[in-house]
């Protein structure tokens, strides 16, 4: 090297800093207990060396003058950004005093534990949780829980395992493996790879399939690098995913193109799915997308006739009208091609080595917490009742029941939250302003997180300072491989991990005694189901692929009896097979077979509505240089992305007199908000889209302006409680109406 | 010594930004100076609407000198996600671009 650093430390990202799903291996360089770089690792199989901007970019985002160092009370009243800095002690005597009182007077349901998107937070939030007493884990104001829950969820009940595409990331050679082959064609469905690790995928991995021969269909409404280079491009009206997914398997199954092996030894139900999906002829599925029927044709031939291919689906899927169904479909195509746990097919991705670092699912978190405790817990859990699938999928609350209870008190008043690295009003949280009224009235919020931001400023209590991911131990077995994150530098100034905070916090508010006595003894606890511990993974470089033979090894798992507790051949569900027709879901009341519902607000649905707001609405869309609604702070990644952007097509902003870079007004009945035009043919006609999570640091924090978040987050104009049947999924994120003005001054 | 730069091959290009974070990171430029920029290209085909990125090499770019006096590659070349980036000798890099359709050489020193 170069530059005279005193150290470099092997890790893995995944938590604040870079933010995102992660996985990447990285070296962090280390000068006088300083980072001053960090770089990716070569020898790590997840990223090759390569980091994405946002890992790059962790040394301003540590040392960021803005980065809250202290324990911090409120002294002034909500929102006026009177802050005092408290010891830590003080801080937690605080809280344990007014979590126990509530819990005493109202029970321990009574607080929510609310996390935001999914790393390694997911681990200590549920720690804590539990420990207190409570069942009210939760992503508010994530309409539906829609990102990743719905699509795992489907999994779960039609094939009891999870996939995602093969890029060889579950064997430690990756693209020199011999066991592996690329997918010869790759479906991305409603995603932008390049921006980042969504669902822990390392986007870029396709890219590297391209590269090893892989061709692409791609169903987005905008025009993308990934859709210039497809070989068929579906430009659908957003909102219609699932009538195309359905559209697909009526072309599938009625030309005889699926795996007819596969689907008479291994499924479930095809009969009934074959009678389904002539409810959905290409020329009906056309009218309904907008995607000329020969396009659904073409893209259902390639995909069925050319083994292995894959599909590699994002958030959109879950945000669609009952996601669960759509994302059921989806998986139905992958099922009917014989493209499970196949090389270079949708392979079957367990927690690496059966360590659990974030409860995906229910039995994982009984696993952890014993069934008596989850179930009790259970009977009190937020919207756990009102469906079956929350109830016995995931430990989750269904967060549009909860903003209601927020709202009315019923059945039991919400009376405090524990927030935790979630940007709510900023963020996430559809109808924004909702939530803020719901939880202004809340009467004690303890924010942990970085930054001030619009949900800190707007309702904390008290704020104590996290520390970012290179100032912490961690663990991570989401997928694989199993890894570790090694704490590089002490806390920037009094800053804690999440994983020692709040196994500090359960200590003092604990019903039943915690056997650990520090982080540490814990992440070895956990590494105990990998038959390894902490020393021993940073020792090897940070990370470990589980065994040969291991169940959590690809491939072909269903035949060799790796995936059932009783050991016999098939799948994890009540048949043993993939249920095309979904026991689980019968089950839970729920329709067995996929079937397409159109959006609420779309020219369909609501014609007279679509008379005021002429134009489709779809928000969510990534940036490269942003985690949703994080670095907007972060210099070299802003000059990267400066300004909220509307992406309007040319045609369209002709017709609204609207130029490139303009600022206009989006609005709807719910909302209006201040986006910078961008004019491009990239966009579909009539189809505007919008990224989430713009606030303005820079300016004033204090209430009313929170940091412009009223004036740029476009989640001001989406709604809440258009959830699907199952409680998961559905809602419109992705498909609303608006229109556009031009702001004349 | 032989004369060094960049080949892009920018077939490749995702427009991820992290050869520009990448490059900023190593010499810690501010106030948005930087070694390379990435420019989008938008073009309507006869049949489909083209995205492209295009890394444009800046007056700033040194070839990262002081990181290769050790051996190491440049920044950019080494976190560039889409590996297409490659760091040499000009003469060799001339060689590869026969075999690489849209790519570009930047000598920048
Ligand atoms: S790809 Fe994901 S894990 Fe890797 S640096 Fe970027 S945000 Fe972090
Ligand atoms: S070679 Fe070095 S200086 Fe030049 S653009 Fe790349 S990172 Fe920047
Ligand atoms: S890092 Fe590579 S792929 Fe990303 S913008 Fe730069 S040159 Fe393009």
């Amino acid at each position: 090297m170069a530059k005279k650093e005193d150290k470099v430390v092997l890790s893995t990202l995944w938590s604040a800093g870079c933010g995102s799903h992660g996985g990447c291996g990285c070296e962090i360089y280390v000068k006088d207990g300083r980072v001053t770089r960090v770089e990716g690792n070569r020898n790590h199989p997840f990223n090759l060396g390569r980091l994405c901007p946002k890992g790059l970019a962790i040394p301003q985002y540590m040392y960021h003058p803005d980065r809250v160092t202290h324990p911090l009370k409120r002294v002034g009243k909500r929102g006026e950004g009177k802050w005092q800095q408290i010891t830590w002690d003080e801080a937690y005597d605080t809280i344990e005093k007014k979590f126990k009182d509530i819990r005493d007077k109202h029970g321990a349901e009574s607080v929510i534990f609310c996390q935001g998107t999914g790393r390694d937070i997911g681990g200590p939030i549920t720690f804590l949780m539990y420990a207190y007493g409570s069942p009210n884990w939760v992503q508010v104001g994530l309409a539906g829980h829609s990102c990743y829950t719905p699509r795992l969820g489907a999994m779960f009940a039609t094939q009891g395992a999870y996939c995602v595409l093969d890029a060889s990331q579950f064997l430690e050679k990756r693209y020199g493996s011999p066991e592996w082959t690329p997918p010869k064609y790759i479906i991305i469905w409603g995603q932008n790879p390049a921006a980042g690790c969504h669902d822990g995928f390392y986007g870029h991995w396709i890219i590297d399939c391209m590269k090893r021969g892989s061709r692409l269909i791609v169903i987005d409404p905008r025009a993308t690098w990934f859709t210039s280079r497809a070989e068929v491009h579906l430009q659908n009206r957003p909102g219609t995913d699932g009538a195309i997914a359905m559209g697909m398997l009526n072309v599938i199954i009625n030309e005889g193109i699926y795996d007819k092996e596969f689907v008479s030894k291994w499924c479930y139900g095809f009969d009934e799915l074959k009678k389904r999906v002539q409810e959905y002829p290409p020329e009906k599925v056309a009218q309904i997308t907008g995607v000329p029927q020969e396009l659904i044709i073409k893209a259902a031939r390639l995909f069925a006739r050319n083994k292995p291919s894959a599909i590699q689906w994002g958030e959109p899927v879950d945000a669609m009208p009952q996601g669960t169904v759509v994302a059921q479909a989806i998986n139905h195509l992958w099922a009917i091609t014989g493209n499970i746990d196949n090389p270079g097919g949708n392979v079957i991705a367990r927690n690496s080595h059966g360590v659990t670092t974030y409860p995906f699912t229910s039995a994982e978190l009984t696993n952890l917490y014993g069934a008596e405790l989850v179930k009790k817990l259970n009977e009190k859990r937020i919207g756990a009742n009102d469906y079956s699938m929350v109830k016995n999928f995931r430990g989750w609350v269904q967060p549009d029941i909860l903003l209601e209870q927020m709202e009315t008190g019923k059945p039991y008043p919400v009376r405090a939250a524990w927030i935790q690295t979630s940007n709510i009003i900023g963020g996430q949280a559809a109808d924004a302003r909702r939530h803020y009224n719901a939880m202004k009235k809340l009467d004690f919020v303890v924010c942990v997180d970085l930054f001030q931001n619009p949900t800190t400023m707007a309702l904390a209590d008290i704020f104590l300072p996290a520390v970012s991911i290179c100032e912490k131990e961690s663990f991570r077995s989401w997928w694989q491989p199993l890894g570790v994150t090694v704490k590089a530098v002490d806390a920037v100034g009094e800053c804690k991990s999440d994983w020692d905070i709040n196994l500090e916090m359960a200590k003092r508010l604990a019903t039943n005694p915690i056997k650990y006595q520090n982080t540490r003894e814990l992440i070895d606890d956990r590494l105990k189901d990998g038959n390894t511990n902490f020393e021993k993974l940073k020792a090897k470089g940070c990370w470990e692929f589980p065994p040969e033979g291991h169940p959590t090894r690809p491939y072909y798992r269903y035949e060799k009896g790796l995936l059932r507790g009783d050991g016999k051949p098939g799948f994890d569900t009540p048949t043993g097979k993939v249920e095309l027709y979904s026991k689980r879901y019968e089950e839970w009341g729920l329709d067995p077979l996929p079937y397409y519902e159109e959006p609420k607000e779309s020219p369909v649905s609501s014609p007279e509505l679509f008379k005021k707001y002429p134009l489709i609405l779809t928000t969510g869309r990534r940036s490269p240089v942003f985690f949703h609604s994080e670095h907007r702070m972060i210099p070299w990644l802003r000059e990267l992305d400066p300004d909220p952007i509307v992406e309007i097509n040319d045609k369209t902003a002709a017709e609204l007199d609207v130029s490139n870079g303009e600022w206009v007004y989006i609005e709807n009945q719910r909302g209006r908000v201040k986006f910078k035009a961008r004019v491009t043919p990239t966009a579909r006609p009539g189809v505007v889209t919008a990224p989430h999570g713009w606030w303005l640091p820079e300016t004033d924090g204090r209430e009313p302006n929170l940091f412009s978040t009223w004036d740029h987050n476009i989640n001001n104009l989406t709604s809440m409680g258009n959830q699907g049947k199952s409680g998961f999924g559905g809602t419109n994120y992705r498909s609303s109406l608006c229109r556009i003005t031009k702001i004349k001054d | 010594m032989p004369r060094n730069g960049l080949l892009i091959h920018y077939e490749w290009c995702t427009g991820c930004h992290a050869c520009e974070v990448a490059c900023k990171q190593e010499h810690n430029f501010s106030g948005g100076m930087c070694g390379v920029r990435v420019d989008e290209v938008v073009t309507v085909g006869p049949d489909k609407v083209h995205v492209d990125f295009i890394p444009l090499v800046t007056r700033f770019c040194d070839l990262c000198a002081e990181r290769v006096k050790g051996g190491e590659t440049t920044a950019c070349v080494k976190h560039c996600q889409a590996m297409c980036l490659t760091y040499g000798p000009v003469t060799d890099l001339a060689k590869t671009m026969e075999k690489t359709p849209r790519s570009l050489i930047f000598a920048p020193r």
